[in-house]
């Protein structure tokens, strides 16, 4: 299964070197390809072009051709001359040709990036001390290349409307925007929402939603990723944190199956933002609004800190021993989660396999919304499959539990992360049998049972999840967890290695447990831990294709697409 | 809104000969416009729904294109051009007479809603400059004497506005 | 040189009786060119306006038959053709007289267009000021479809074309062909890009399409009725056809004169034709070709080599009048709109009038236009308000170099040559203004005196 099928290369040549490039992408991203930066503003790989901000002029030649016969037309060096155009061309409308040539520094091109430095600058309100997007600003960034140091513009500025509320989660300050257009289509072309545009015209021309409309889907924190200066600014962060200050972490969007990539920005431990990190198989370079909250759960007051037995406050290794002791009375089910990632749903697996158990999880479905945010709302129930924790797609409860419990069949209850009174299984039912409970927050279930093992968040910890198209994704801890908290992975380790009789790996690592998932279980062959990228790998799917998922058409998964070809579409 | 049936008539013809519904947003624009006088948020949202559109796509012509308002205008809209041509011509000299004889600033409506007055760019008949729109009327070689004339009329009501039906 | 109008397009335009209904249009012969069009291959159709080597009228200059030629009809697409009566460029007047006087003239050139490119639909996009023209059009495309020369089954031929007359809104940008199709898409008219979006291969709807202004597509009809080689024949070799001139500003008797391409100078023009200028004033400037053209200064000597290889020595009263004479003197014929400044012109004033226009026309789509036009406004406006500098003259000019060359459409162009082509003829006058302002507010006199053209 290749995950990049051939793209066409083709030979051209940038500021007087011969480079190859694939066919079909235009001069910003060939001449990136090889570290030469055209700066640009209105440019965005995932949406339509514009050509509005005219800050990647270059200069463009094509070899030249005799008209009449078609002939190539030779100098004196015997090469084929270049046929330079007088004026420059945009680089994000001029797509690569066999042949062409570029010039990024030319002259020419510093003289019009110059210009529309200024042009873009005389209007501008200059705020960037006040502003926050400073350091992440490309005005800023770019002014600094090729701007000048003294303004020439001595008339009066526009005025234009400033602090707006633009919706529920985004501020726009009007006299910052460069009418780049990014947002517009963004709302329009991704989200489905024609909310935005611009009244007025030529330079009075201000960005705004129709009065009494707001930007308010669930997308609406992307205009502000994408919006190249500090005109549209995300209303929760504002004024909270110098972007410089933060610390940048990868992980994966718990939302729903789609997985979408992410930074997590964080200080001291403290969380401020979630941005969308590309990935072109799996969310571009987007993700839901929605997405980016799930960090503000990990602060409220009910997570749990400690170790416990029947109520008493333990260590780790005394909880590990109480529960490895219930587990081997055997009778044991387990209520998964698909919300653990693989490492931890693959201990989990070892588990039941060792005690023989009957794993369930619970269905966690919802409605989708055709782009990032799937029918199910879990991040790894493609996990749960590979790793052998289930063989079939949940139910919505565990109800069916309720006459195991009953007629003694099951008298050790593993729970993870999940409240079961509300699916199924009552407090008069869970009293019936012992539980050991694994989980981030306090809930029912936690307050019932007999053994509670903390967990850490997804944000707290490393691991990975395996996405609606089969693809394994990486997520690193952002910030420390809860004083004194284990990772799961560590405490299961224990537990599990103790239910065979060996002795526990101290301080396992996802080198380690990777190894044993390679050597385990056939799709994952080949795998290690260091070696899954950034942006994933893909695995073989074919064994649970004939499975009722209940994902529809997204973004970047297409159900009936995927049974027939089942890779995630990459673009170039 | 209350439209005119008349209007409605010609919209619902109209709308049908475009082969994309959005190409009739600017017509629509047009007669919505002659008929309330001005185009409302109400009538923006109107239009919208009529085409399949979001208010945000009509607004965004409405505030592009300087024929179509969002306010009314007076019962007489005199439009001076002062592009080069008309202003060689004397132009800005027309204006100020229309402006002293109907007292109201360019770029104003009377109080009493008689005349919006206004500066507009090139109506293309600059070989017969001062040219002056009023109404849907053409007046040529407006001088400041014929300004004067113009002002009269106005205000005696016999001036013609060059609507078929008005 | 003759002096004689050579009236093709305008034959009957001002003749007594000659009224816009289509009885009179069809007893001067009217839509017996389209008959004879309907009968022929639309491929020999084209073959005769490339023939003809006739040129857009619209202000590019751009050969009709090439535009036609680069039509993309493999796509499969409906084919749309538009006539761009948007008629817009300051100083420019002609298309108002066709319209409103001899309407089925453009709709029988139209129709043998759309006849030729195979078009599905046709379009007339009628600046909106033009509320009598609308009504006049709408009436002859009435008339033209009960006498069969348009709508369904044209003239028992089979073919179908309907003409849709869609009024624009007071926006100059439309005349720029690919804002028009935006505009008649429904939305703001922000020009496109090119590449892609050349209207041949991606125009209205992403299909291909041509817009020809409404003189050009008149030629046609001549050029079916003479054929192209016999068009050819007037003018000159490369400005064939006849240009109706439009003049404005300081002459006697501004008005249109339809001439053959370079059958009359500038100074004919100016002098012969439209009786010269104001009692007692001098001829200061002409802008030639609507208000972007470069404006040319009356006591310059223009030199240089035709494309042919002539050398010429010209004042501006020699220069002929046909599209390659004006540019090679560094300006352009344009839309034909001539502007006439005398010596009463104060030319920082009429600068700033004409910045003024492109500045509140810019759509305000692209940075060097959006920013760099209103500060050209902003800086003659301060000049003329009293607040002139002497480095204002080399800011203009090098805002204005900031600005061509590097826009989505001409416009950016339209904009900076006027500017560019003021300061470097009357530079003088924009130094002299400002050592005239900071004399009077040394003697604490106020500087500006009242102006007249902004």
């Amino acid at each position: 299964m290749s995950e990049h099928p051939t793209v066409e290369k083709i030979v051209i040549n940038v500021d007087g070197k011969d480079v190859e490039v694939p066919a079909g992408i235009n001069a910003i991203e060939a001449a990136r390809l090889h570290g030469k930066e055209i700066p640009h503003y209105c440019y965005h790989p995932k949406l339509s072009i514009a050509g509005n901000c005219r800050m990647c002029l270059i200069e463009m030649g094509m070899p030249m051709r005799d008209r009449a016969t078609g002939e190539p037309i030779m100098n004196e060096a015997g090469k084929q001359k270049i046929g330079w155009g007088p004026k420059p061309t945009i680089g994000c409308a001029t797509n690569v040709a066999p042949g062409m040539h570029l010039k990024t520094d030319s002259p020419m091109v510093k003289e019009a990036r110059n210009g529309v430095t200024e042009f873009l600058l005389i209007n501008h309100p200059l705020d960037c001390p006040i502003c926050d997007q400073a350091g992440e600003c490309r005005l800023q960034e770019f002014s600094a290349d090729h701007g000048r140091c003294e303004s020439r513009f001595i008339e009066e500025k526009n005025v234009k409307p400033k602090h707006t509320t633009l919706g529920p989660r985004v501020t726009l300050d009007d006299e910052r925007c460069i009418l780049c257009s990014r947002c517009i289509r963004f709302s329009s072309e991704i989200a489905g929402d024609d909310c935005l545009g611009f009244v007025d015209r030529g330079t009075y021309s201000t960005l705004t939603c129709y009065p009494g409309r707001e930007l308010k889907h669930n997308y609406s924190l992307n205009t502000v990723d994408i919006c190249p200066v500090g005109a549209l600014t995300e209303t929760d962060f504002r004024f909270k944190m110098r972007v410089w200050f933060l610390k940048r972490t990868n992980s994966i969007c718990t939302e729903s199956s789609a997985g979408s990539n992410s930074t997590i920005w964080s200080r001291e431990g403290k969380i401020y933002r979630i941005t969308p990190r590309r990935n072109d198989a799996v969310n571009d370079t987007w993700m839901t609004d929605s997405g980016r909250e799930l960090f503000k759960a990990i602060e409220t007051g009910d997570r749990l800190t400690r170790y416990t037995v029947d109520g008493v406050h333990k260590t780790p290794d005394e909880t590990a021993l109480v529960a490895t002791d219930l587990l081997k009375g055997g009778a044991v089910a387990i209520v998964g989660s698909a919300h653990s990632s693989v490492e931890e749903q693959f201990l989990y697996s070892l588990m039941a396999g060792r005690t023989d158990a009957k794993v369930s999880l619970i269905r966690r479905t919802g409605e989708g919304d055709g782009i990032l945010l799937t029918e199910d709302r879990t991040p790894n129930m493609r996990g749960a499959l590979l790793t052998g924790l289930i063989s079939e797609l949940p139910a919505g409860d565990v109800g069916s539990l309720a006459e195991s419990i009953k007629s003694g069949t099951v008298k050790t209850l593993v729970v993870v992360n999940e409240d079961v009174t509300v699916f199924g299984l009552p407090t008069d039912i869970l009293s019936k049998v012992k539980i050991i409970y694994f989980g981030t927050h306090a809930n029912e279930t936690g307050r019932v049972a007999d053994v509670v093992c903390p967990s850490l968040s997804v944000f707290e910890k490393e691991g990975s999840f395996v996405n609606v198209s089969f693809r394994v994704q990486k997520f690193a801890a952002a910030i420390p967890g809860p004083k004194g908290v284990l990772p799961d992975v560590s405490i299961l380790e224990k537990i599990v290695a103790a239910l065979d009789g060996e002795k526990p790996v101290g301080g396992i690592t996802h080198d380690i447990l990777w190894e044993r998932l390679a050597g385990k279980i056939p799709q994952f062959a080949g795998l290690t831990w260091s070696g899954i990228g950034d942006e994933g790998t893909a695995v073989d799917p074919t064994a649970f294709l004939d499975l009722p998922f209940p994902e529809r058409k997204h973004l970047k998964f297409d159900p009936v697409a995927f049974k027939k070809v089942p890779v995630a579409p990459v673009e170039a | 809104m209350n439209l005119k049936p008349e209007t409605i008539e010609k919209i619902d013809k109209l709308v049908s000969r475009y082969p994309t519904k959005r190409s009739a947003a600017l017509p629509l624009c047009h007669l919505v416009q002659e008929d309330q006088g001005y185009l409302s948020n109400e009538a923006m949202e109107w239009i919208a729904r009529r085409l399949d559109l979001q208010p945000i796509n009509i607004l965004e012509l409405v505030t592009f294109y300087p024929m179509l308002r969002t306010k009314p205008v007076g019962k007489y809209h005199v439009r001076v051009c002062h592009t080069l041509p008309c202003a060689l011509a004397g132009a800005y000299q027309t204006c100020r007479r229309l402006e002293e004889a109907l007292h109201v600033k360019a770029g104003h409506t009377s109080e009493d809603n008689l005349v919006t007055l206004e500066y507009v760019e090139c109506h293309a008949d600059c070989g017969r400059a001062p040219v002056v729109m009023v109404g849907e009327e053409e007046y040529t070689g407006v001088d400041p004497e014929k300004a004067g004339e113009m002002a009269a009329r106005i205000k005696s009501g016999e001036l013609s506005i060059g609507m078929p039906d008005a | 040189m003759a002096l004689k109008e050579k009236r093709l397009i305008m034959k009957h335009v001002d003749e007594p009786g000659y009224t816009n209904d289509i009885d009179c249009y069809l007893k001067h012969g009217g839509y017996e060119d389209l008959k004879k069009a309907v009968a022929l291959k639309p491929e020999y159709i084209c073959a005769e306006v490339m023939e003809s080597g006739v040129r857009g009228r619209g202000g590019a200059g751009f050969p009709a038959g090439m535009k036609w030629k680069f039509l993309d009809r493999k796509s499969g697409k409906p084919i749309y053709l538009i006539c761009n009566c948007d008629e817009s460029e300051p100083g420019t007047f002609k298309d108002r007289q066709i319209v409103h006087k001899d309407p089925h003239q453009l709709i029988e050139g139209m129709m043998i267009a759309a006849f030729a490119i195979q078009a599905k639909l046709a379009f007339i996009y009628i600046r909106g000021e033009f509320f009598q023209g609308y009504r006049i059009l709408e009436k002859a495309i009435e008339e033209a479809r009960a006498g069969n020369f348009l709508g369904e089954n044209i003239l028992d031929t089979g073919y179908s074309c309907d003409i849709i007359v869609h009024r624009g809104a007071g926006a100059y940008i439309c005349g720029e062909e690919t804002g028009l199709i935006e505009s008649l898409e429904g939305k703001r008219a922000n020009p496109r890009i090119k590449p892609p979006y050349f209207p041949a291969a991606l125009g209205l709807y992403q299909c291909p399409t041509i817009v020809n202004n409404v003189e050009t597509l008149c030629d046609v009809k001549h050029i079916v009725n003479m054929g192209g080689k016999e068009f050819a024949k007037i003018g000159t070799s490369g400005n064939t056809g006849t240009r109706t001139w439009c003049v404005s500003g300081h002459v006697m008797n501004p008005g249109y004169y339809e001439f053959a391409c370079a059958d009359i100078t500038l100074g004919q023009l100016i002098y012969d034709i439209c009786g010269g200028l104001k009692p007692g004033r001098k001829l200061k400037a002409v802008i030639p070709g609507g208000s972007s053209a470069k404006v040319l200064r009356a006591d310059e000597r223009f030199r240089g080599t035709l494309q042919d290889g002539t050398e010429f020595d010209w004042g501006i009263e020699d220069i002929p009048m046909d599209f390659d004479s004006l540019a090679a003197c560094g300006s352009m014929s344009g839309s034909g709109g001539v502007i006439v400044m005398d010596d009463s012109t104060d030319i920082v004033e009429a600068l700033a009038n004409i910045n003024y226009f492109y500045a509140h026309e810019s759509c305000g789509q692209c940075t060097p236009c959006r920013e760099g036009v209103p500060w050209l406004r902003k800086v003659t406006r301060r000049m003329v308000d009293g607040e002139a500098r002497e480095e204002d003259a080399d800011l203009l000019k090098s805002i204005a170099d900031q600005i061509a060359g590097r826009t989505i459409c001409a416009f950016g162009e339209a904009a900076s040559w006027p500017v560019q082509s003021f300061i470097e003829k009357f530079k003088d006058e924009f130094v002299e203004k400002a050592r005239e302002q900071a004399a009077r507010r040394k003697e604490g006199k106020k500087p500006a005196t009242e102006t007249t053209l902004v």
